[in-house]
């Protein structure tokens, strides 16, 4: 069992990379990236928001879906108790910690609709045979300590990009777009690792 | 009919239960916002330019509500803002000195020769941290690669002949061009005063004068012919206590380097008399 919950934590984080290698959650990737402490607080928003939604997900699916046989509404079901989550987590960021909630701004609420988010709850039940609890919650945890990983990798890329002599047609997106898409290159690097 | 109703009423519920939990954390989680400090924001700048010392106008705004920080912060609204503020809060409105920055380094490419060429990253803080603080001779001077051209949020700073120059009429004052310098020669000058040592090179007299053409050497010349005492030498350069200084320009005519600056250059028959008012 820890061997198997290891093992999905290993694929979430490196082998199949919700921002690098899935290519999910690209938005805040890309906004938030440009210095590495407001992205250490979006990678943390996104985890903590990931792994409670895939518990709740998870009981959203097993217990209101399955028993009523209308698994087909698992995409409105899901984005209503991730919308509401979020709202929660902004409210109690606003509230107990100000300088995080200025810090994320915008993009708080766009974790709302962020398909990494959906992505992990939809993918959990997807699985052959689908995620139990536990399993489910570890996955959405590391998944979010993916797109942590990735998104701190590249806001340390994007900080060093401003101190560099970038051509003028290639300043502000174009190298970002540029750099992430190596940086991705680099995480195939993981690709059919198997454990 | 069923197959209708059974997911609608199914998703509605799950809706109902977690809007009625949002309801129950919007009171627990109420935070409670000061309408003065909307207000406050309103009658500031609106430059962010954080010359306050805070994040930005909203954040020295919740300052002034939360924490009584003083009212006269924002060199960027003036006066004017000070008032609006005091009405505000109901305190008394304090007077503010409006401030513009200035550079203090004359060492343009023809006064200050370099040491050696550059051609590393385009930036003052980079090019700072090499041998001799820089490639100028003089160690103090500005490098002018525009660390402060890009922090002025008036875009009131362009570099001319290799040296940063900040245009006063442009200039709101709130020092964040002095913050990024890695060389510390900005400095914040009354409005009212125009004159000023424009060099910070504490360098002895004969270096200096292998640096630099015009850079102060501490001779005290300033010092002795300054009637109201507002000039003294420290480390071998010469400065201003600016609240002191009557403008009578007596220093600008007697420094043998004519590195002490008058802005508006004032004819010399006003400057013999202005020492008598203090």
């Amino acid at each position: 069992m820890i061997g198997k919950l290891i093992a999905i934590s290993l694929t979430a984080i490196f082998v199949q990379n919700f921002v690098l290698v899935k290519f999910l959650g690209i938005c805040p990737f890309l906004g938030v990236s440009k210095k590495v402490d407001t992205a250490l607080g979006m990678g943390m928003a996104v985890t903590f928001v990931m792994t409670l939604a895939s518990m709740m997900t998870y009981f959203c699916q097993n217990y209101i879906l399955v028993p009523l046989h209308i698994e087909y509404m698992q995409t409105i079901a899901f984005i209503v108790i991730i919308a509401a989550l979020v709202q929660f987590v902004e409210m109690f960021l606003q509230k107990n910690i100000p300088s995080l909630y200025s810090a994320l701004g915008i993009y708080l609420p766009l974790i709302t609709t962020n398909c990494a988010v959906l992505g992990v709850a939809l993918l959990n039940i997807q699985q052959n045979p689908p995620y139990g609890l536990l399993e489910s919650m570890v996955n959405g945890f590391s998944s979010g300590l993916g797109f942590l990983l990735a998104i701190v990798l590249f806001a340390g890329v994007r900080e060093r990009l401003e101190f560099s002599d970038i051509p003028k047609s290639f300043q502000g997106f174009p190298i970002a777009l540029v750099s992430a898409s190596l940086l991705a290159l680099a995480f195939m690097g993981f690709s059919g690792m198997n454990f | 009919m069923t197959a209708i109703l059974i997911p609608a009423l199914a998703i509605g519920a799950v809706g109902l239960v977690l809007g009625a939990l949002l309801a129950l954390a919007a009171k627990v989680f109420h935070v409670e916002v000061d309408e003065r400090i909307e207000k406050i924001t309103g009658c500031l700048s609106g430059a962010n330019c954080g010359g306050c010392g805070y994040a930005g106008c909203s954040a020295y705004a919740g300052a002034i509500v939360n924490d009584g920080a003083p009212i006269d912060r924002c060199s960027a609204g003036g006066q004017a803002a000070v008032n609006a503020i005091a009405e505000i809060m109901g305190v008394e409105a304090t007077a503010v000195e409006p401030v513009r920055a200035v550079v203090m380094c004359s060492g343009t490419h023809e006064n200050a020769p370099d040491s050696y060429d550059y051609y590393g990253i385009s930036d003052c803080l980079a090019a700072s941290k090499l041998q001799g603080g820089g490639h100028k001779e003089c160690s103090y001077g500005c490098l002018g690669y525009g660390k402060c051209v890009d922090a002025c949020s008036e875009g009131g700073i362009s570099i001319v002949d290799g040296v940063a120059s900040i245009d006063g009429r442009f200039c709101i004052g709130c020092g964040s061009c002095r913050l990024v310098c890695p060389k510390n020669i900005i400095d914040l000058v009354p409005k009212k005063n125009k004159i000023y040592v424009k060099c910070k090179s504490c360098d002895k007299g004969p270096a200096m004068k292998n640096k630099c053409s015009v850079g102060c050497i501490g001779c005290k010349l300033c010092e002795k012919a300054c009637p109201a005492g507002a000039i003294t030498v420290t480390n071998f350069l010469a400065s201003i206590d600016y609240s002191k200084c009557t403008q009578c320009g007596l220093c600008v005519d007697k420094c043998p380097r004519g590195i002490i600056i008058n802005e508006d250059a004032a004819p010399a028959a006003e400057a013999v008399e202005a020492p008598a008012a203090v």
